[in-house]
């Protein structure tokens, strides 16, 4: 356990270097949520998720499906995807320049290996991913769904039709997240518009919620195990998942500042000096 | 003029839920998905044969379109059902990201579509959702004429890979279009050939446009009647082989002038053949209550301003 732990934590390290730099090399997109998802989405594709990145499919039959629906964080779900086999990492320099795969947004459009819906305009992901677990319990395929939505997303309406629609068709194949990092582009949530209760709404709504810490691989690793051991039993899973927007470089952390501005060259190298390289920059 | 016999008087969408019926029988990838309009749409026969198939997501027609797109990731054929108002403007975004942009194969099938659904009023009557739709990339925009011809665009949709639009509507009209006429998507049909002015029509107004070319042949004007059931992608070839002959245009939809079929036929003429063009199509306002003929009296889409249309663009070749 000790040393798997160790691996993913390396693991996620690389990713951090690879967001940071790729923000940097072409001055643009969004730091700040993409190093504080960054472990989590390292542990799905790395140890929790069932799928295959050699032979890309869009069906992924019989593979667990990852919806990306806060899009804005493709830094940290291109680095994971690369890092984990689906295309060259090689290819993360190509980011958000003309002619990439690699959008500002992630889109099937220009045929990236792992990508099956395109992102970035809020509050769609969920209701995909709804779609996706429905067509696996027809197709009897017993692999899962999983979703990530930012927090300040679930103020767009839709996921609120999706959260009914879910808990009361039991679609309880479907493991969503919500990157519970209190920050939107304008600010504190609390100060552009409060969440309220997140756990009770959810539970309201008659999903089964649990909590974990998002910057903590060792945590999201056990609760995400209790999550899959609740699938098949008639409820969707709700994991609220306390992060810090910014994680793993100091100046980046306890402001929202960060959510999409990139580091200019003195805060590239500082940040450099604070994540060790662990498995070689693209 | 070739004669249409009416073989019977039915509302298209019972043509869609019907095909939808006989879909449920032949193709098990086919789902349907319905946002509390089983009825409106008649999808109870689809729901009713196919419990595991059918969907009844509620008043959440947001959330519907994107259930639909992940229904195609796991190999599923979604059509989607409500009203044309709610299957367009109202989740433009989501069709737009999640299903036109993604590359999704989802069947967006809209009823109600036009200002034919009557008494509900400006609320529900879209007039825009052709415009709407044939801009987004990709997006395939079918409008048929009757009930025949509404049953095989369904069927045919299915055997399509890609995202469609099918509009369709609410009240009883002729049907004319024989049981066994061959749909294929994209390609006009030539309902009646003539040699002075072409008049392109699309869904309810095709039949007027039959009724046009009759009282024109009384008048001894020789219209030639091209049934665009297709807006997207346009039967270009068809359009220029037609105008060739005649050197006019009329066209006659029910939906806004701007971004309708009239707009997409001008848009291939102006730059291939510049003709004299006339539009029979509501002119940049909103519906209103009132039964379907007195709307269709009060905003200009008769049999009526097909021949006047037809009159006036003679007058200028």
């Amino acid at each position: 356990m000790h040393e798997k732990i160790v691996n993913l934590e390396n693991f996620a390290k690389q990713v951090r270097r690879d967001i940071v730099r790729m923000v940097h090399a072409v001055q643009s997109g969004h730091p700040g949520g993409s190093l504080g998802c960054a472990d989590f989405i390292t542990c799905l594709y790395q140890d929790i998720m069932t799928h295959n990145a050699n032979i890309f499919s869009m069906d992924g039959d019989n593979e667990d499906l990852f919806f990306l629906s806060n899009g804005h964080i493709s830094p940290v779900f291109y680095s994971v995807l690369a890092r984990s086999g689906y295309f060259p990492v090689d290819e993360l320099k190509t980011f958000r320049k003309i002619n990439t795969r690699l959008q500002g947004h992630p889109t099937t459009h220009e045929g990236l290996p792992g990508v099956r819906i395109a992102s970035g305009s809020l509050g769609q992901g969920m209701s995909v991913a709804i779609g996706a677990a429905l067509a696996k319990k027809m197709n009897g395929d017993d692999k899962l769904v999983y979703c990530l939505h930012g927090d300040g997303e679930l103020q767009e309406g839709q996921i609120w039709e999706a959260a009914m629609y879910a808990a009361g068709n039991k679609v309880d194949n479907l493991i969503a997240t919500v990157d519970y990092n209190h920050k939107q582009i304008d600010g504190d949530i609390d100060d552009v518009l409060p969440l309220g209760d997140l756990r009770a709404k959810f539970e309201a709504f008659g999903w089964f919620v649990l909590e974990m810490n998002g910057n903590d691989i060792k945590d999201i690793l056990q609760v995400m195990a209790i999550a899959k051991a609740k699938t098949g039993q008639g409820q969707p899973i709700m994991i609220i998942m306390k992060t810090e927007m910014g994680q793993g470089v100091d100046f980046m952390m306890g402001t929202h500042k960060w959510h999409g501005s990139p580091p200019n060259d003195e805060q590239l190298a500082s940040a450099m000096a604070q994540i060790p390289e662990t498995l070689g920059d693209y | 003029m070739k004669d249409y016999p009416v073989l019977g008087k039915k509302d298209t969408r019972s043509g869609f839920g019907d095909g939808l019926t006989e879909l449920g029988k032949t193709n098990d990838k086919v789902v349907a998905l319905c946002a509390d309009l089983i009825g409106s749409l008649k999808m109870g026969e689809f729901q009713k044969n196919h419990p595991d198939r059918f969907f009844q997501v509620g008043i959440a027609e947001a959330n519907m379109m994107g259930i639909a797109a992940g229904l195609t990731i796991g190999g599923k054929i979604p059509f989607t059902g409500t009203f044309a108002n709610f299957s367009t403007s109202r989740v433009y975004d989501q069709i737009r990201q999640s299903i036109a942009y993604s590359g999704k194969n989802v069947k967006i099938c809209a009823s109600h579509a036009g200002l034919t659904l009557g008494e509900d009023g400006a609320t529900h009557q879209v007039l825009e959702d052709i415009g709407m739709m044939k801009m987004l990339p990709h997006m395939t925009v079918i409008n048929p004429c009757d009930y025949n011809q509404t049953k095989a665009a369904t069927l045919a949709i299915a055997e399509y890979e890609g995202p469609v639009y099918l509009r369709f509507g609410r009240p009883s009209v002729p049907i004319f279009i024989p049981e066994d006429m061959p749909f294929e998507i994209g390609k006009a049909i030539v309902l009646s050939e003539g040699a002075d002015v072409s008049i392109f029509a699309t869904g309810h107004m095709v039949w007027k446009a039959l009724e046009a070319c009759k009282e024109l042949e009384a008048q001894g004007i020789s219209a030639e009647i091209i049934n665009i059931h297709t807006i997207k992608p346009l039967d270009k070839e068809a359009v220029l082989a037609s105008v060739r002959k005649t050197k006019c245009a009329v066209t006659a939809e029910e939906h806004q002038l701007a971004g309708g079929l009239g707009e997409s036929i001008a848009q291939v003429l102006s730059k291939e053949l510049p003709s004299p063009m006339e539009f029979v199509a509501v002119n940049d306002t909103f519906g209103e209550s009132g039964t379907p003929d007195q709307l269709l009296e009060k905003y200009g889409l008769t049999t009526a301003n097909i021949v006047s249309a037809a009159q006036n663009v003679l007058k200028r070749k």
